[in-house]
């Protein structure tokens, strides 16, 4: 018998092999340092003559450039540096000479020609390990976050009794539980046939007490994790738009969990600053003007956030709405070009305003900024068994106005504040309406900074390894197996080139720990190619012929091969369900590994083999080839 | 096949009461010593410094003292002038203090932060569970597998000595103080999948020799299917060791702990598959008649 392959199975191997080296070519252009320009809202773009400007400006530095370019991103532009030691310098001349009207941060621009680009292929992502940078992971507070829409509640409820003539007696919050109380039963049932018209979000139960029927109203458990989700998931948008703000090339931010947030901002070294703007727990609160005659109880005085020796001001208790429902906030210019800031609010916001305003226009409203600012705080608390201080976080509440004005009308969900001071006020105060909505303060669970030295170093070392492990591979196969160990060797090396195409291919990101899977599939990589050969060996020994003992020995080595993959594999997926960051990247090269080391294994060495002895017909097999 | 087949089998006895010893040896590690776990498992914060030159801890520990970080761990990482600093601490900053202070003492010489981490208490409590968690669901995920594509005993055989080779690990890790982190825990992992591999391949065998060798007894078979792998297992244990020597050597000190982790899964794991995993097979007495299904069918493929 003959070992021969269909002409269409050479074909095919050919044809992935060319692909994989044709989508693993990006990684071998090295990624240029370099500066990234961006406005700070879309309507800042860069024009040809800021960078012409910026040219002359790095030139005079004696800071050398590879190229100054437009992103095809509309408005951004992109320097490309010579040395990687030039970036720091290079971006303070770039922010000096544009000034601060646009965010400027270091990046690493890829070099991948364009006829690479123009098919889909592109280098491997580098994870934060290999990159350098910062990684942080936020905690929701969620607590916080109920018992923020349990204020909106109150006063909403409030009002709409006021307005409804329900006449009610005031009781403090129980926990997250609204009290209300009520002398009369018809004005209680008034009051339960008003919140059952209008709100289906509590679970209402009444207690009597001192003679004073007790409405209570408790938030469904329904309400309470719509809360928390919403809670999360618009705090994730406020930290994009924050890290958006940092300018950072390529940031990632992640819900990991039910209450956590990942972000990774990659080539960042400054921390402070990345966690000042990140971590300030800011909301807004929007509030009516007290009237001058309003009674004490029903004020609240506070000082204006910049100072500038305005007195503080009075404004109502009672909140119309909070900044989780500001959904974006733009600095632009009225009609006579005075500075202005266009708000817009969500449905429910918008309705909440225009029904707060009716009736108030000519009245002052006031936008309140809330800064939740961590303490240290320690508690004595039982922990395994032992009475010892333990350190919760703690949030102290500042409270300041950013902005008083005049309701001209009944406002909508998209209004606008006029009447600020200057062009810098209006921008100032429009990125914190956008940035300040935080549904629920957050506090620091994890943060790592990985130095750029330790990402180069990971990544040389990383190198290093692959390229040891595939000659000491290499080596033991022709070894131990000669002529076929040889074939099984070039295998290997396609296995390696293909595994990195697969990951560009798919844009998965390489960690550290994830070089150190891909050495680990090269050696066991080979064990494919050791079960089929010693089962050749076996059968050789029992006397089949050389033909006989090949196809044999990758027949019957096949079953043992599939079963012991699959089971990695499964490790593999585990791995890949419960970790994050750079385990996973052990996890997806493993995977992978294993899957394109199938193919290398048995497919490719198959066909090296057929193509160098299929068609010999001696009964025996010469030494050197096994 | 082999001329001479080993007999494996005859010292299954000696070899479970040394598996035994070694586990109850790697128990009592793990509770007297416990694991080395780093930062990722503590929480805390832990900040790595490149000096220019070699640097004296004692002063280091001086400087920590002097400014209430007494109960800071200072260790050399690798070589005499990179440094590790390591504390309990809940403030998200410290490490970042830390940072600074050192580059404010050491004007004379350069200072690069190559690492600063900080991880709430929280999290390394939850990443600890979710570590345990995987070995458990890694291990049960196996038990269906091997279940369904041999059957029972042979499963119960491959989990317990993977169970067996997972303690005896921790144990060597524990005794031996390796650092415990998120990238050894992967390495466990792969170390107990590397382990099955070389468990069914054996397994393989030992079915398929228990249909072909009507008339030998178990432990012959076992005998036979083991000698037949042998140059197998060692085959792929060696290169697989080989590739991870390479990282052990030059893939740098992050992946030092990767590196041994597995070095020690590979070889516990190949022992464990020949005695612990097959001995299991004898223990539990099987038989033919337990593939009897899959016998049937070769009966009936003949013509």
């Amino acid at each position: 018998m003959l070992n021969r392959y269909p002409l269409w199975k050479y074909l095919l191997i050919v044809a992935v092999l060319a692909l994989g080296f044709l989508y693993a070519t990006p990684n071998l252009y090295p990624d240029d340092p370099a500066i990234q320009i961006s406005g700070i809202s879309s309507t800042q773009t860069i024009e040809q003559s800021d960078l012409q400007r910026i040219e002359r400006a790095l030139n005079d530095a004696g800071i050398a450039t590879k190229g100054i370019e437009l992103s095809s991103n509309a408005g951004s532009g992109l320097v490309r540096l010579v040395e990687r030691d030039d970036q720091l310098p290079a971006q303070d001349i770039v922010r000096r000479t544009l000034g601060n009207q646009f965010v400027v941060a270091q990046n690493l621009a890829p070099t991948t020609p364009d006829w690479l680009l123009n098919i889909g292929a592109g280098p491997m992502k580098l994870g934060l390990d290999l990159a350098g940078g910062v990684h942080f992971l936020l905690e929701v507070d969620m607590d916080k976050a109920i018992e923020a829409r349990m204020n909106v509640y109150d006063s909403e409820l409030r009002s709409l009794f006021r307005t409804e003539r329900v006449r009610y007696r005031s009781l403090p919050k129980q926990g997250n539980v609204l009290q209300f109380g009520f002398t009369e039963s018809d004005q209680l049932n008034a009051a339960q046939r008003l919140i059952a018209s209008k709100y289906n979000e509590f679970q209402i139960t009444t207690t009597r007490r001192d003679n004073v029927d007790v409405l209570r109203l408790a938030l469904t458990d329904a309400k309470q994790s719509e809360i928390r989700n919403y809670a999360v998931s618009q705090n994730l948008t406020t930290v994009r738009n924050r890290v958006n703000e940092l300018g950072v090339a390529e940031p990632l931010v992640q819900r990991q969990g039910a209450n956590r947030i990942i972000v990774e901002l990659p080539g960042v070294q400054d921390t402070a600053e990345a966690k000042r703007i990140l971590g300030k727990t800011a909301n807004l609160e929007f509030r009516l003007a007290a009237e001058p005659n309003a009674p004490q109880a029903t004020k609240e005085s506070f000082e204006f956030r910049d100072g500038m020796g305005r007195p503080p001001a009075d404004v109502e208790r009672s909140i119309i709405l909070t900044g989780d429902q500001v959904t974006d906030a733009q600095s632009s210019f009225d009609e006579n070009g005075s500075p202005q800031v266009n708000i817009r609010l969500d449905g429910h916001g918008g309705e909440l305003m225009s029904r707060a305003t009716r009736n108030n226009v000519g009245r002052g409203m006031a936008v309140l900024f809330i800064e939740q600012r961590e303490v240290p705080n320690t508690v004595m608390q039982e922990v395994d068994g032992v009475m010892q201080e333990v350190s919760v976080p703690s949030f102290v509440e500042e409270k300041s106005i950013i902005s008083l004005a005049t309701i001209q009308s009944t406002l909508g969900n998209q209004f606008r504040i006029t009447g600020l001071g200057s062009p810098a006020e209006a921008s100032e105060l429009a990125l914190l309406l956008r940035a300040g909505g935080l549904a629920a303060p957050m506090y620091f669970a994890e943060e790592r900074t990985i130095g750029p030295s330790l990402g180069a170093e990971n990544i040389s070392n990383g190198i290093a390894a692959t390229q040891l492990g595939l000659v000491l591979a290499m080596i033991f196969m022709v070894v131990v197996y000669r002529g076929f160990g040889f074939l099984a060797s070039i295998a290997l090396t396609f296995n390696l080139v293909l595994l990195l195409a697969v990951m560009s291919l798919l844009g998965a990101t390489l960690t550290l720990p994830g070089i150190a899977g891909i050495v680990l599939t090269l050696g066991m990589a080979i064990d494919a190619n050791v079960l089929i050969f010693a089962r050749i060996r076996e059968e050789l020994a029992s006397g089949a012929s050389a033909q006989r003992a090949i196809h044999e020995g990758f027949d019957k080595a096949f079953s043992a091969i599939l079963d012991s993959n699959l089971t990695t594999l499964l490790v593999g997926a585990i791995l890949f369900a419960m970790a994050s960051g750079p385990i996973k990247g052990f996890a997806v090269t493993l995977s992978l590994g294993i899957m394109t080391s199938l193919f290398s294994a048995i497919l490719v060495t198959r066909a090296l083999i057929n193509l160098t002895l299929g068609g010999r017909t001696g009964k025996t097999l010469s030494k050197i080839w096994l | 096949m082999l001329n001479k087949t080993i007999n494996f089998m005859r010292w299954r006895k000696p070899f479970y009461v040394i598996a035994l010893v070694f586990c109850i040896a790697s128990v009592v590690s793990l509770v007297v010593k416990g694991l080395n776990f780093s930062l990722d498992f503590t929480g805390g914060a832990q900040v790595e410094l490149s000096y220019s030159e070699p640097v004296d801890l004692g002063s280091i520990r001086q400087t920590l003292q002097g400014v209430g970080w007494g109960d800071a761990i200072v260790q050399n990482f690798g070589s005499t002038s990179d440094v590790i600093i390591r504390l309990a601490s809940e403030d998200p900053d410290v490490g970042n203090q830390i940072a600074e202070l050192m580059r404010a003492e050491n004007a004379d010489q350069q200072v690069t932060v190559k690492r600063v981490e900080f991880i709430g208490p929280q999290v390394g409590e939850e990443l600890r569970d979710q570590g345990g968690m995987g070995l458990l669901l890694a291990l049960g995920g196996i038990l269906l597998y091997v279940a369904m594509r041999f059957q029972l005993k042979f499963s119960s055989a491959a989990v317990v000595a993977l169970l067996h080779d997972a303690i005896f690990t921790l144990g060597i890790l524990s005794f031996f103080g390796v650092p415990f982190d998120l990238t050894v825990l992967a390495a466990l992992l792969a170390g107990v999948g590397y382990s099955l591999n070389d468990t069914i391949v054996v397994f393989d065998r030992v079915r398929e020799n228990l249909r072909l060798m009507r008339n030998a007894d178990l432990a012959e078979v076992i005998n036979v299917s083991t000698t037949q792998t042998l140059a197998r297992t060692l085959a792929t244990s060696f290169s697989t060791i080989l590739v991870l020597l390479s990282l052990l050597l030059v893939g740098g000190e992050s992946l030092q702990g990767f590196a041994i982790t597995l070095v020690v899964g590979v070889i516990i794991g190949t022992y464990s598959s020949i005695y612990v995993a097959n001995g299991l097979l004898m223990t539990q007495n099987l038989t033919r008649e337990d593939l009897i299904p899959k016998q049937l069918e070769e009966v009936d493929d003949r013509p």
